[in-house]
């Protein structure tokens, strides 16, 4: 188990050096200068502000200099605003797209593995046939048209929640239904399929036959063998989540790094898109090697394969 | 004594060739996959509102009488009505006539993401399978490594680099979309290749493309048609969510995706069909083509034949 943990772990440094370096040479590949801009600056003050930002250096100090810029995690002032740091907008977003991603991931979690678990259990029923429409009809509309759908119906017209922000539970309820449907709807059809494929085997008709009540058998028994392939996916749900974040705050005016991201990218703020991509991607990065370690805890067959191979 | 006859050195028969022809249709695997195919109502229905669409984007604004791109001041953000069957936009162009001029280009987009990811998929999971041992060991420490890249966030990068257009956002859905087609591929060949008929034809002297061209590529084409049929859906999402990050097809042309993301200043106002259209069509797509995807999932495998 440790030298797969450590194996990971490799994995995960080389993959987020990878996708720093990559962010590097992609922003230094545009033509010109991001200081160009339509005032007219002249030479002096231009000269300073490339020394400011480090861009008068030849491309490899620029890189060791970024690269520094990562390990230290000091992304040093946007250029669109001056007076702001990278950092300090990350402490300022980071916190609340946070809180939204991870009320998503319990909500979707749990409302998908019961939608799912109840479809099995009452399979070909009126239950398992309306669980599977809605889990279709979720996976099938963009987390962006439900939000405004939402907006529209739920808080303009019907003036139930509030339409935008983040700042109290109330407001919490829109952002966090438009994002967590679809890896819902995912879940929910993925536990039902195992599940019903678990429901089928032996040592459940064993279980059964010594008199287990069904309410355990579901929970201890095979609840635990079929939520394998959802722990499989929770990779792909979170990078599905994370991104989807982006649009969600920016539909929901949410002020979380999504919208510092999608800011970013419209100003062609290069210190903010290279900063934001990183610390998204390790993040990002760092949660599928939690996910792996996490499958490798669950699945038995992961631990008996190291053993054999260690003697 | 026997006597010599003639009749003995006339050539033989070849009606006996004939007669063990099979006389009932044989039903191939892809026979039965279609005859499974059609019994499973939804997948059919995505099917057939597929095609219609498709009909509908080729056909759609050639019969319209509005053009997509003029702008026609007077009549802006108007509802629905005999003229303009899907009401107009800001700029009083025909939601109707955009709405399937987007279909085009959503379809595309979707189209050919799926097939440069096809094409790279079957080439280089084809290789890594086929190969095995150090060569797939490397190849697959790759694919792993570009499997752990934020998919989305590499795409955004790409376009700000490169700049929004339509082969650039088909560009930037593919350079890293091809690695879930590869382990798919991979994982086929792998399973396929250890088969008798593929010891057979190597002892036949079949060189390596002609083995993975004729014996490993057809064997494994279900969940390869399966996973293309996924992919269409999830790039013609992309796109869309790429358009609302203000990414997308540039105007005056249209995607469903901008059409959306233009809608979005007016949807307060009560201007619903700006949305609505749009939205409703990246809706029905990405539902008909994962109806479809399941339905071939079922009729591609051999194991659910009944």
């Amino acid at each position: 188990m440790g030298k797969y943990i450590f194996k990971r772990f490799l994995m995960m440094l080389v993959t987020i050096f990878i996708i720093a370096t990559l962010t590097f040479f992609l922003m230094h590949a545009v033509p010109g200068s991001p200081l160009e801009s339509d005032r007219n600056t002249n030479e002096t003050v231009q000269a300073n502000l490339e020394r400011f930002y480090k861009l008068d250096q030849p491309l490899h100090i620029q890189y060791l200099s970024y690269m520094q810029s990562i390990v230290t995690f000091d992304f040093g002032p946007s250029i669109k605003d001056p007076n702001r740091t990278v950092n300090e907008l990350l402490a300022r977003g980071f916190p609340i797209s946070f809180e939204l991603g991870i009320i998503t991931i319990l909500v979707a979690v749990v409302s998908g593995i019961i939608l799912g678990t109840m479809a099995a259990l009452r399979h070909n029923k009126m239950i398992d046939y309306a669980a599977m429409a809605f889990a279709v009809i979720g996976i099938s509309i963009p987390n962006f048209v439900l939000a405004t759908v939402l907006i529209q119906q739920l808080a303009v017209n019907w003036n139930l929640f509030p339409p935008a922000t983040w700042t109290s539970p109330m407001h919490m309820v829109l952002p966090v239904l438009a994002l967590a449907t679809g890896p819902m709807a995912i879940i929910a059809r993925l536990t039902r399929s195992s599940m019903l494929e678990v429901l089928t085997q032996d040592y459940i008709k064993m279980a059964r036959a010594k008199g287990i009540k069904p309410m355990r058998i579901v929970l201890r028994h095979a609840l635990r063998n079929a939520l394998m392939p959802v722990v499989t996916i929770m990779g792909t749900l979170l990078a599905g989540i994370l991104t989807g974040t982006f649009v969600i705050e920016k539909i929901f005016a949410i002020p979380g790094m999504g919208k510092y991201f999608v800011d970013s990218i419209n100003n062609r703020d290069y210190p903010v898109i290279m900063g934001t991509t990183v610390f998204y991607s390790a993040f990002l990065i760092f949660m599928l090697f939690l996910v792996d370690i996490v499958y490798g805890i669950l699945d038995p067959r992961i631990k008996l394969h190291k053993k054999e191979g260690d003697v | 004594m026997t006597q010599v006859r003639d009749e003995w050195f006339r050539p033989s028969d070849n009606s006996a060739d004939e007669k063990e022809a099979v006389v009932r249709p044989s039903l191939s695997y892809w026979k039965d996959a279609w005859r499974r195919l059609k019994q499973n109502k939804l997948a059919m229905l995505g099917l057939i509102f597929l095609a219609l669409l498709a009909v509908m984007a080729i056909f759609g604004p050639i019969f319209s009488p509005h053009s997509v791109t003029t702008q026609d001041l007077p009549n802006q953000n108007q509802p629905p009505s005999a003229t303009h069957w899907f009401g107009t936009d800001e700029a009083g162009r025909d939601v109707f006539t955009r709405t399937w001029y987007g279909a085009r280009i959503s379809l595309f987009v979707g189209l050919m993401a799926a097939l440069i990811d096809f094409v790279i998929g079957i080439v280089y999971g084809g290789i890594a399978g086929y190969k095995g041992g150090k060569t797939d060991g490397i190849m697959m420490r790759i694919i792993e490594i570009l499997y752990g890249l934020p998919y989305l966030l590499v795409v955004i990068l790409l376009l700000v680099v490169m700049g929004p257009s339509l082969w650039t956002i088909i560009l930037a859905l593919t350079i890293t979309g091809w690695v879930g087609m590869a382990r798919i591929v991979r994982g086929q060949v792998l399973q396929v290749k250890n088969y008798e008929f593929v010891t057979a034809s190597k002892s036949f002297g079949a060189k390596t493309p002609r083995i993975i061209r004729k014996n490993l590529i057809p064997n494994s084409m279900g969940p390869i048609i399966v996973q293309m049929t996924l992919t269409v859906p999830s790039a013609i999402f992309a796109e869309a969510f790429l358009s609302f990050l203000g990414l997308g097809i540039q105007a005056p042309f249209a995607s469903w995706g901008v059409m959306a993301n233009d809608a979005l200043p007016v949807i307060i106002t009560g201007d619903w069909w700006r949305l609505f259209f749009p939205a409703l069509f990246i809706s029905l797509t990405m539902f008909a083509f994962n109806v479809l995807g399941d339905g071939l999932q079922d009729a591609l495998d051999p194991k659910m034949r009944k």
